[in-house]
């Protein structure tokens, strides 16, 4: 059984009042861990506990004051059981057992400040597009390659830290999939919480960051469709066209056209990019997404692009995408094809500046020159960064996305 | 083999040696002779070596470090006290615009190897007027060396280089060392360039000298206990720093705290932090952190002196706030 004492905390002070628990019993506790906040005649201090245990009792009562070296609590130690009757703390224990011992977390405590008021230095904010980065970090996540903007801060006020790098090194797609063969359950798992971790800070950061709008379009795909099944008549099973790939074919080609909706936010200022990398939202089984690159897809023939979106869909679900793939892409396609809703309006990938969204191709009815007819049609939306573009814009390149699939033949090129 | 002995011994021996060995030599200062010195250092002087060389002055710091330089232009070697960094400020003048000055004014026909010694820094209810830590200012002065003994060691042995140096050396001793007992190996070395590590650490390098030494290797244990492994680099010369030994362990650990028992505005830790930014920015993980004094004359009631200056426990909070 380990004593918990009150310790002196500061050279003058000869008692203290128990202010707040910070544990309670059957927890455990960790060496450096605050157990409790006690009261000084100069401040509420954090109470550290220097040894470890599980909490067995809580002997000195909220609100109780007691000389310095007074048992506090009681742990037991690794392996230790509890004792049948507990006759111990007699010593600074005035108050009878019957006080409620729930009340640990006795609002009356939660005023006051946890740590003692130290000079905490002004911390100059991030400027606006810019996240705390300590420069040993940078420094080390060039060295590794690695993605600054997918990583989440742990450090002082969110700053990335070096050991956010090393983590973030580690739970890399590659060397995750060779220590999955070692040990085949508990990475798979990390793994997957590692990427719910990215995904957060993407996605956290994008909706902090990036002033969202977002504007969409019902697009008939009649014609499209129609195209795509005398194309698909003429080939074999495994090379048949599926309408992402005339989807994602019919975005590149229109990014063309609005180069403003193709690039990067990058310290402060929009960067366009002259290659049409849509990243893919491909959705993993055991949860998650990542949005690979298909690589310059506005210069690809229909077939072409099949074979490689086939291809990135497959590595990417075996973890084996290239780290251009990773990095590369200039805006990012989600496609919720026969199994998704209506319409998805996304969050935009930082540092990317838009999203182009594709929801479930249905039969819809449809009014067109004063009569009534009932046509496959999928919605389209875009959302996109204000800091780069307008609605107007952005409304005009949906039409032009319509335009385009409007006339299918030509996007076979 | 070594042997145990204070701080105030290491020096009183220090200067016995020097007296001892080169006639060039001379202690010069207020009661340094009669009374033994105002914290005994030179006890048992005035009987061993003479009115001569054991120089009682008046209370004028201005007069009694201008005849040192006077007489180290002539070719001795004195060593002149003053009782504290507080009344050194009347002999600024004597300080900035002669002994640091004087190689550069005379294209270096002249040099003054003169040793000025005085008690700097707080923590023995003194007040406002005896207690000051002004090192800061002194590392400021191209010309001169300053130098802060904080180890038996260092005490026993800077004395001797810093005589042999051709120009101005400034020693502060920290008033709170002088009961600090420690061993002194027989194979001591002891340079007046260098900084030394004086703990390893790997997490944070805590970079101090002087009276802040002690608590800042009393933070690092506690520290340890918590799982935060402290490097303590202990700067021994403000001036010329040794930027080398501060990079170097910035590298190391990625994060510094600078104890500096000095004020804060525009402190010799300030002047670390910048020496880090210049060489080091790229290895840091955490914006550096200081603990300096807080910025009033030192308080005589002890909870407030205390309480103004640097201590241990405040040192291991700024650690720890580097560490989310």
């Amino acid at each position: 059984m380990i004593e918990f004492k009150l310790p002196s905390l500061g050279s003058d002070m000869d008692e203290g009042t128990l202010l707040e628990w910070k544990v309670g019993v059957g927890d455990t506790v960790k060496k450096g861990q605050v157990v409790a906040i006690v009261d000084t005649t100069k401040a509420a201090v954090d109470v550290e506990s220097w040894q470890e245990g599980v909490v067995h009792e809580l002997v000195a009562e909220i609100g109780q004051k007691m000389p310095v070296g007074a048992v506090m609590a009681l742990l037991l130690e690794a392996g230790e059981t509890a004792p049948a009757k507990v006759g111990a703390g007699g010593t600074a224990k005035p108050a009878p057992a019957a006080a409620p011992r729930v009340a640990a977390a006795a609002p009356a405590a939660a005023a006051v400040p946890a740590t003692p008021p130290a000079a905490a230095p002004v911390v100059a904010p991030a400027a606006p597009g810019r996240r705390m980065i300590s420069p040993a970090a940078r420094k080390h996540a060039e060295e590794k390659g690695i993605d600054l903007d997918g990583i989440t801060g742990t450090g002082p006020h969110g700053a990335v830290t070096l050991e956010d790098i090393e983590n973030a090194a580690a739970a890399r797609p590659a060397p995750a999939v060779e220590k999955a063969a070692i040990k085949p359950a508990e990475p798979q798992a990390s793994r997957a919480a590692d990427m719910r971790k990215t995904i957060a800070a993407a996605m956290s950061r994008s909706k902090r960051e990036i002033p969202h709008y977002y504007v969409s379009e019902d697009i008939p795909l009649a014609k499209a469709l129609a195209w795509l099944q005398a194309a698909n008549a003429q080939r074999p099973m495994a090379e048949r066209l599926l309408p992402a790939a005339l989807l994602l074919k019919a975005v590149a080609m229109a990014l063309k056209r609005y180069p403003e909706l193709n690039g990067y936010w990058r310290d402060g200022g929009f960067v366009p990019v002259a290659a049409i990398n849509p990243g893919v939202a491909i959705s993993l089984r055991q949860g998650g997404l990542i949005a690979p690159a298909l690589l310059n897809a506005d210069g690809k023939p229909l077939t072409l692009l099949m074979q490689e979106l086939t291809d990135l869909v497959k590595r990417t679900r075996a973890g084996s995408l290239r780290s251009s793939e990773m990095n590369e892409a200039t805006i990012t396609v989600t496609n919720l094809g026969d199994q998704g809703s209506q319409a998805v309006f996304g969050v935009i990938t930082p540092p990317q500046v838009a999203l182009v969204g594709f929801g479930r191709v249905a039969e819809r009815p449809w009014a067109e020159n004063g009569g009534l007819k009932v046509l496959p049609v999928v919605t389209a939306s875009l959302s996109a960064d204000h800091r780069v573009s307008d609605g107007h814009r952005g409304a005009l390149f949906l039409l032009e996305l319509n335009e385009l699939l409007q006339h299918p033949e030509e996007l076979d090129k | 083999m070594s042997r145990k002995l204070n701080y105030r011994e290491a020096m009183r021996e220090a200067m016995h040696e020097a007296l001892a060995n080169d006639p060039r030599v001379f202690l010069m200062g207020e009661d340094v002779g009669m009374y033994g010195g105002t914290y005994a250092f030179s006890k048992g002087f005035l009987a061993e070596f003479g009115p001569e060389r054991i120089r009682d002055t008046p209370l004028s710091e201005l007069g009694f470090v201008g005849a040192g330089i006077g007489a180290a232009l002539g070719g001795m070697r004195p060593i002149v006290e003053v009782m504290t960094i507080n009344f050194s400020l009347l002999a600024l003048d004597q300080i900035v615009n002669s002994a640091a000055a004087y190689r550069h004014m005379s294209g270096g026909q002249f040099s003054v190897p003169l040793v000025i010694r005085m008690t700097t820094g707080a923590g023995r209810q003194l007040a406002a007027q005896h207690s000051h830590s002004l090192e800061g200012w002194y590392a400021h002065i191209p010309g001169i060396k300053v130098l802060a003994p904080a180890t038996i060691e260092d005490a026993r042995g800077m004395l001797a280089p810093a005589l042999a140096d051709p120009d101005p050396v400034v020693i502060f001793e920290h008033a709170g060392l002088f009961n600090m007992e420690g061993e002194l190996p027989d194979d001591w070395t002891v340079d007046i360039t260098s900084a030394r590590v004086r703990r390893e650490g790997k997490d944070v390098a805590i970079i101090t000298h002087g009276g802040s030494l002690p608590k800042a290797l009393a933070a690092a244990e506690t520290l340890a206990a918590g799982g935060i492994s402290a490097q303590v680099v202990d700067l021994r010369v403000l001036r010329p720093l040794d930027t080398a030994t501060i990079a170097a362990s910035v590298a190391k650990c990625h994060r510094a705290v600078i104890v500096d028992e000095g004020w804060r505005t525009g402190s010799l830790a300030a002047e670390v932090m910048a020496r880090i930014m210049e060489n080091a920015f790229y290895e840091l993980d955490a914006p550096v952190a200081r603990v300096c004094s807080e910025e009033v004359p030192i308080p005589y009631a002890r909870h407030l002196e205390e309480a103004a200056l640097p201590q241990a426990e405040k040192i291991v909070a700024a650690v720890k706030g580097l560490f989310a």
